[in-house]
C-alpha cells in the first residue's frame, strides 16, 4: 500500500470518527487542529485504524503518535 | 439494525457510532431515562456504546458520569451534579483492578477473611447509601478473573490466591443481590471468560487508557443494556419456532417421523434434543413458545410427539403449521395473544424466511440461526429473555434481611471525607522540572484540558527554559497512595516580576481530583514565594470549552478577583501575608526542598 492510499483510508476514518464529511487531514494534522481530538478520541482513532488495517498498535507505537503522518508511518510498518 | 444482532458487529458500532445514533434517534415513541454511571475506570466509551444499545431497545438515555475512578466517592459523599441528576438507574462500572487489597502470601486465613469483609463492606456501604438517597435500581459489575495466576492452578482454591479472593468477593455480592430487590449484578466475570480473559486484560488498554480492551467494552454495554431494557419491560415474550431443521434435523413431511434426527442416536439428533431442552427451560423463566412452520399440521404434531423429543405439543401456546407466509402467521398469533409483534423472536434456520419476516415485521427479533450446533449460543447471547424479576412473591424476603443489612452498614466505610482521605496513605513529592521529568511535564501541559487554568502548551525546551531561569518557580507534584503510584499529576509554574509571582501554568490530572493535592501545591507555592520575598501572587484563568471546572479555583484560596474581561478571562490576586494554609491529608516528603 502506498502512503497516499493509507492517508485516504485514514481520512475516511477521521470523517466517521468526528462525524464530519468535509474533514481533510494531512500528515501534519495534529490534535491541536481538530477541536474534539482529545485523549478519548485518540483511543478510538487507534482502534478504528486497527480495525481498518487489521493489526494492533504496540504500546510504544500508540504512545509515540504525534500527528496523522506518524499514524500513517505505523500503518506502513505493518501493512 | 444488524450490527446489534449476535454476533454483534463491534467494528461498525465503533466506527459508525455517530450515524447509527442519528438514525436510532429518529425512531418514534422513545422512552427517556437518566442513567448515572459511576466508574472505577474510564467510562466514556461504555456510555457511548450503552447509549446505542439502549436506543436499539427504544430507550433514550441521558447520562451522568463520575470523574475518572471516583465511583466510591460519588456514592458515599455525593456530588451536587449527581444529586441534581436524580438518576433512574445507577450503574457501578468497576473491575478487579478496583479491589484495594489482595491477600499476601504470609497472611493467615483470619487476616484474609478480615480483608475480604473490609473490601465487601466498602461496596455494601456504597449500595446502601445509594439506595437510601436515590431509591432506584442499582446495577453492579461483579469481578472478573485478574490478569495472572501467581500460584498457577492453586491460585483459584488457596485462600491467598487472587483468583480465590475475587471469587469469594463475588459470592458476597451475589448474597446481597439475592437479599435485595432492585439490585442487579452485571456479570462481567462471564463476559471476560467468553471474550477471553487474556485479551480482556490486555495491559495496553489499562495502562494507556484506564479501561479494559476496547472491543470488550461493547459487550459490557450490551450486557448492561439487557438488564436495563428488561427492567423497563422491553424483554421479548414469545419465541416463535420453525420445526424442520430448527427443532429437529430433516424434513418431517419428507423423511417421516422415524427419519428425523432428534435424540441420542446420532450427533445431530443430540444437538437438536439439547436445543429443545433449552427452549423448554426458557418456559421456566416466563418465555412463551409457539410454532410457526410450513408443514401439514398432522406432520408437525407427529414430529413434536417423537419419543426422543423433549418438547411436546402442549409446551406451545399456539402451533401454526400451515402453508401461509410466516409473517402472516406471526401477525395473527400476535393479535390472538393481544401482543405487539415486537414481543416476538422468530427462530428459523432458513435465511429466506428470516428475511421475509424481518422485512414485513421490523419489530420482530430475527436471530441468525445458522447451524444447529449454534442455536443455543445465538439465543443465549441475544438477551431476549433477560431475567431481572422472577416470581415477585419469593422476593419478599427483603424485610427479614433488612435488619442484618442495617447492622452491617454501621461497620461500613468512613464517617466523612477527611477520614477517607487519611485512609489513602497519600504521600507527595514536589520537585522542580528536573531533566528526567521534562518530557512528562511537557506532555501533561499538552494533554491536560479540564483541570488546567491557563492551558499554556509547552515544548520540552519551554519547560527546560523555565527550570533554568532564576525568574521562575517551577513545581511538579507526584502522588503515591496505597493503591498506586500515580506518577506526576500536577504542574505549577510562575514567573517572578518584581515582588510579584505571576502564575503562568497550573494544571492537574483529573485522576487525583478531590484528593487535596492542589491544596498541598498551593501551600508549597506560597511557602516558596515567601522565602523569595514575594509579596503578591497573581493567578489567571483563561476559559476553554473544557476547563470550566477551575474557573473559580483561586477563590478557594483567598485570592481576590481583580479583573474579568468579555472573553471570560479572569485575573486574581493574593497578598502572600494573608494566605491561610490549607489542611492537607497528604504527607509532603519535600518540605525541606531546597529553595533556589
Amino acid at each position: 500500500m502506498t502512503r497516499e492510499e493509507v492517508l485516504v483510508k485514514i481520512n475516511e476514518i477521521f470523517r466517521d470518527a468526528f462525524d464530519d464529511e468535509s474533514l481533510e487531514v494531512s500528515d501534519a494534522t495534529t490534535a491541536n487542529d481538530i477541536a474534539d481530538w482529545d485523549s478519548l478520541m485518540q483511543m478510538n482513532l487507534i482502534e478504528m485504524v486497527e480495525d481498518e488495517f487489521g493489526f494492533q498498535f504496540s504500546m510504544d507505537e500508540a504512545a509515540g503518535l504525534k500527528n496523522v503522518g506518524s499514524m500513517v508511518d505505523v500503518v506502513l510498518a505493518h501493512c | 439494525m444488524d450490527c446489534f444482532n449476535y454476533p454483534i458487529d463491534v467494528k461498525t458500532l465503533r466506527r459508525k457510532k455517530a450515524s447509527i445514533r442519528r438514525t436510532l434517534l429518529e425512531q418514534p415513541n422513545l422512552i427517556e431515562k437518566k442513567i448515572a454511571v459511576l466508574g472505577g475506570s474510564t467510562t466514556n466509551e461504555v456510555v457511548d456504546q450503552l447509549e446505542l444499545f439502549l436506543l436499539s431497545y427504544g430507550i433514550k438515555a441521558d447520562f451522568y458520569q463520575s470523574e475518572y475512578g471516583k465511583y466510591w466517592e460519588d456514592a458515599m459523599f455525593g456530588s451536587p451534579e449527581l444529586d441534581g441528576f436524580e438518576p433512574d438507574i445507577i450503574f457501578i462500572h468497576t473491575n478487579w483492578r478496583n479491589i484495594i487489597d489482595f491477600p499476601q502470601m504470609n497472611m493467615d486465613k483470619t487476616q484474609v477473611d478480615d480483608m475480604l469483609e473490609a473490601e465487601y463492606q466498602r461496596f455494601e456501604g456504597m449500595w446502601q447509601r445509594l439506595s437510601e438517597k436515590f431509591n432506584c435500581p442499582i446495577i453492579q459489575n461483579n469481578f472478573e478473573r485478574p490478569n495472572y495466576r501467581l500460584m498457577g492452578n492453586r491460585d483459584v482454591w488457596d485462600y491467598r490466591g487472587k483468583a480465590n479472593f475475587v471469587s469469594r468477593l463475588n459470592q458476597k455480592f451475589y448474597e446481597y443481590a439475592n437479599e435485595h430487590t432492585g439490585f442487579y449484578i452485571n456479570d462481567i466475570d462471564y463476559l471476560a471468560a467468553d471474550f477471553g480473559i487474556s485479551q480482556w486484560n490486555d495491559a495496553k488498554y489499562w495502562n494507556m487508557y484506564k479501561c479494559i480492551n476496547m472491543d470488550a467494552i461493547t459487550y459490557i454495554a450490551q450486557s448492561v443494556a439487557f438488564i436495563i431494557k428488561s427492567i423497563y419491560g422491553r424483554n421479548k415474550k414469545v419465541l416463535a419456532l420453525d420445526l424442520d431443521n430448527t427443532l429437529w434435523g430433516g424434513i418431517v413431511g419428507d423423511d417421516g417421523v422415524e427419519g428425523i434426527k432428534i435424540g441420542p442416536e446420532v450427533p445431530q439428533g443430540q444437538v437438536y434434543a439439547e436445543f429443545q431442552q433449552y427452549c423448554k427451560n426458557l418456559k421456566d423463566i416466563g418465555a412463551v413458545l409457539a410454532v410457526d412452520s410450513k408443514n401439514e399440521e398432522a406432520n408437525a404434531l407427529a414430529g413434536l410427539n417423537h419419543p426422543d423429543g423433549v418438547l411436546r405439543p402442549d409446551d406451545f401456546v399456539d402451533i401454526k403449521a400451515n402453508w401461509e407466509p410466516k409473517d402472516r402467521n406471526l401477525e395473527q398469533m400476535a393479535s390472538e395473544l393481544t401482543l405487539g409483534v415486537d414481543s416476538f423472536v422468530f427462530a428459523d434456520d432458513n435465511p429466506a424466511e428470516r428475511e421475509i419476516v424481518s422485512a414485513q415485521l421490523p419489530g420482530v427479533a430475527v436471530p441468525a440461526m445458522d447451524g444447529a450446533e449454534n442455536y443455543i449460543k445465538v439465543l443465549d447471547h441475544s438477551g431476549y429473555f433477560e431475567v431481572t424479576n422472577l416470581s415477585a412473591e419469593d422476593m419478599k424476603k427483603t424485610d427479614m434481611y433488612h435488619a442484618k443489612a442495617e447492622a452491617s452498614k454501621a461497620k461500613a466505610a468512613f464517617a466523612d471525607y477527611s477520614e477517607y482521605l487519611k485512609s489513602l496513605d497519600m504521600k507527595a513529592t514536589i520537585t522542580g522540572f528536573e531533566p528526567i521529568i521534562v518530557q512528562r511535564v511537557s506532555q501533561l501541559t499538552n494533554k491536560s484540558n479540564q483541570f488546567n487554568l491557563t492551558t499554556l502548551r509547552c515544548s520540552e525546551d519551554d519547560i527546560r527554559a523555565m527550570e533554568e531561569s532564576d525568574d521562575y518557580i517551577c513545581m511538579a507534584g507526584r502522588l503515591v497512595d496505597k493503591f498506586a503510584d500515580n506518577g506526576i499529576v500536577t504542574i505549577v509554574a510562575g514567573k517572578i516580576v518584581g515582588d510579584a509571582l505571576d502564575i503562568s501554568l497550573w494544571l492537574m490530572s483529573c485522576r487525583v481530583l478531590k484528593r487535596g493535592m492542589e491544596d498541598l501545591m498551593m501551600n508549597q507555592l506560597v511557602a516558596e514565594a515567601r522565602a523569595k520575598g514575594i509579596n503578591k501572587i497573581v493567578g489567571h484563568y483563561y476559559p476553554t470549552p473544557k476547563n470550566a471546572m477551575v474557573q473559580d479555583f483561586f477563590d478557594d484560596y483567598g485570592f481576590s478577583l481583580t479583573d474579568t474581561d468579555d472573553a471570560g478571562n479572569k485575573k486574581w490576586e493574593l497578598n502572600v501575608g494573608d494566605y491561610s494554609e490549607k489542611v492537607s491529608y497528604i504527607e509532603n516528603e519535600i518540605l525541606d526542598r531546597e529553595v533556589q
